[in-house]
């Protein structure tokens, strides 16, 4: 889907979520805790939402929300940002969109 | 069967069969005029035990011989009559055993079922609250999913007991690190094993796994979102890892970090779950009768209970997975070796405090 395609490849901490979804809420404490203002999708309030919706799980999101991708690329949902945080691995990847204030 | 086996009973199931069968001979007897024999046995049945009767069966092969000269056929069948006889005494002898056998084993059985259910209570104050509310009254499915669980959890505590003093002992005897590994990878295999449980089990009650009936007391103190906090694993494991080298202690040092971050952002998303719920149910006026609207969109909000459970459950995954590949066999043993000593000591805290004296009441 063009859409979603556009979106993703945009600079920095892409986030899509659901206004109604805890769990994309957990995602969005931790960026903040790790100084990064991802830019957030909310697809129920987008009147392409459901279209997206498909879109984000061909893409291989088991779960369409939350679907992170950064720089371009798809990180994963809740469990592959989890294990990539854990592991050391978010970090460095964020380091470049960190903004302490 | 001619063995000097009595002939008469002495419980009172079988009294009756004899005195029935001598009623009869009794009637033989007195109808060819030999009543005085016929009433001495009957007195004998009534009074006397085993030891009287090989008496009364000599009394009775006298009758019966005296009657020699009749047609042999009384005999046979008086004969008969005492194996028939000789035979429901020995059945009646095998079914009492029978019975008070059965008796034995029902009076075991509900002497454990009475400490089970001690042990049950001790473990589960709450469990008045949840029967009432919850599987009880479900469908089969669910309760059985609960039941299975309970029964998988007993199962799984008493392996993490062998497991814990197999690596006490093989710690202690200083084996071979290839061995040593294998317990590692064991220890951490049977926690993930518990992971992928309560993953089942969520999906059949999320609230069951939730309210931590399932642990003991203690346990359930420090209870967040349905398990142990990863933290709280990391406080408890560092101190019994001495010595780390410098490259360890910074790994370690960071995985306490985002640990702690991940477990804070899912808190928040947990408070929030709480939040929607709440408003959820409590919106809407309250001078309708009818709340099911409210009710049934809070049912659906719910549902992302199932998914927190499963991710605190992963994260606890993670920081075990991690702490295994930052450690050394050894240490990872020594590890796991506090952590399950941890996890027995709350269990036998429960079990003291739940059987501690009862306050004296103040005068």
């Amino acid at each position: 889907m063009d859409k979603v395609m556009r979106l993703t490849t945009e600079r920095g901490v892409v986030l899509f979520s659901k206004s109604s979804c805890c769990l994309c809420y957990a995602v969005k404490i931790l960026f903040q805790e790790l100084g990064v203002t991802p830019t957030i999708h909310e697809i129920d309030q987008d009147p392409e939402g459901r279209e997206m919706e498909r879109a984000l799980m061909r893409l291989g999101c088991k779960a369409p929300v939350p679907a992170v991708f950064i720089g371009g690329k798809l990180v994963g949902s809740t469990n592959e940002v989890m294990s990539l945080h854990l592991g050391g691995g978010l970090i460095p990847l964020l380091r470049p969109y960190q903004a302490f204030c | 069967m001619n063995s000097p086996t009595p002939q008469f009973v002495p419980s009172r199931l079988g009294i009756y069969e004899p005195i029935h069968q001598i009623g009869i001979w009794g009637e033989n007897f007195k109808s060819n005029g030999n009543p005085n024999t016929s009433t001495s046995v009957i007195v004998e049945v009534d009074n006397k035990l085993e030891n009287e009767s090989e008496t009364t069966s000599h009394e009775m092969l006298t009758a019966s011989n005296n009657y020699e000269q009749e047609a042999s056929k009384p005999i046979d069948k008086i004969q008969r009559r005492l194996a028939q006889n000789r035979e429901a005494a020995r059945k009646s002898r095998l079914r009492k055993k029978a019975y008070v056998q059965q008796l034995e084993n029902s009076r075991l059985k509900l002497i454990q079922l009475e400490q089970e259910l001690q042990r049950a209570r001790q473990q589960g104050l709450y469990m008045g609250g949840v029967l009432e509310g919850s599987h009880i009254g479900f469908s089969g499915t669910v309760n059985s999913g609960i039941a299975a669980f309970e029964m998988e959890y007993g199962r799984w505590v008493d392996v993490q007991h062998r497991q814990i003093c197999e690596l006490r002992t093989a710690l202690n005897v200083h084996i071979s690190d290839i061995e040593l590994r294998i317990l590692v990878e064991s220890g951490i295999g049977h926690y993930f094993e518990l992971f992928r449980m309560k993953s089942t089990v969520a999906k059949a009650d999320v609230f069951y796994v939730i309210s931590g009936v399932w642990k003991t007391s203690a346990e359930r103190f420090f209870s967040w979102i349905g398990g142990f906090r990863p933290s709280e694993l990391l406080k408890v494991l560092v101190p019994q890892l001495d010595p780390l080298t410098e490259q360890q202690i910074l790994e370690v040092c960071n995985l306490k970090q985002s640990c702690q971050q991940a477990e804070d952002a899912l808190s928040q998303g947990m408070e929030k779950l709480q939040e929607t719920v709440s408003s959820t149910v409590a919106g809407g006026p309250v001078d309708e009768v009818s709340y099911i609207p409210q009710v049934a969109t809070a049912m659906e909000k719910l549902e992302a209970l199932v998914s927190f459970v499963n991710q605190a459950d992963h994260l606890r995954q993670e920081t075990l997975q991690q702490m295994s590949r930052i450690l050394t066999t050894r240490q990872a043993a020594r590890g796991l070796l506090a952590l399950g000593e941890y996890f027995h000591r709350l269990r036998a805290l429960s079990t003291l405090w739940a059987t501690r004296p009862p306050e004296p009441s103040l005068p």
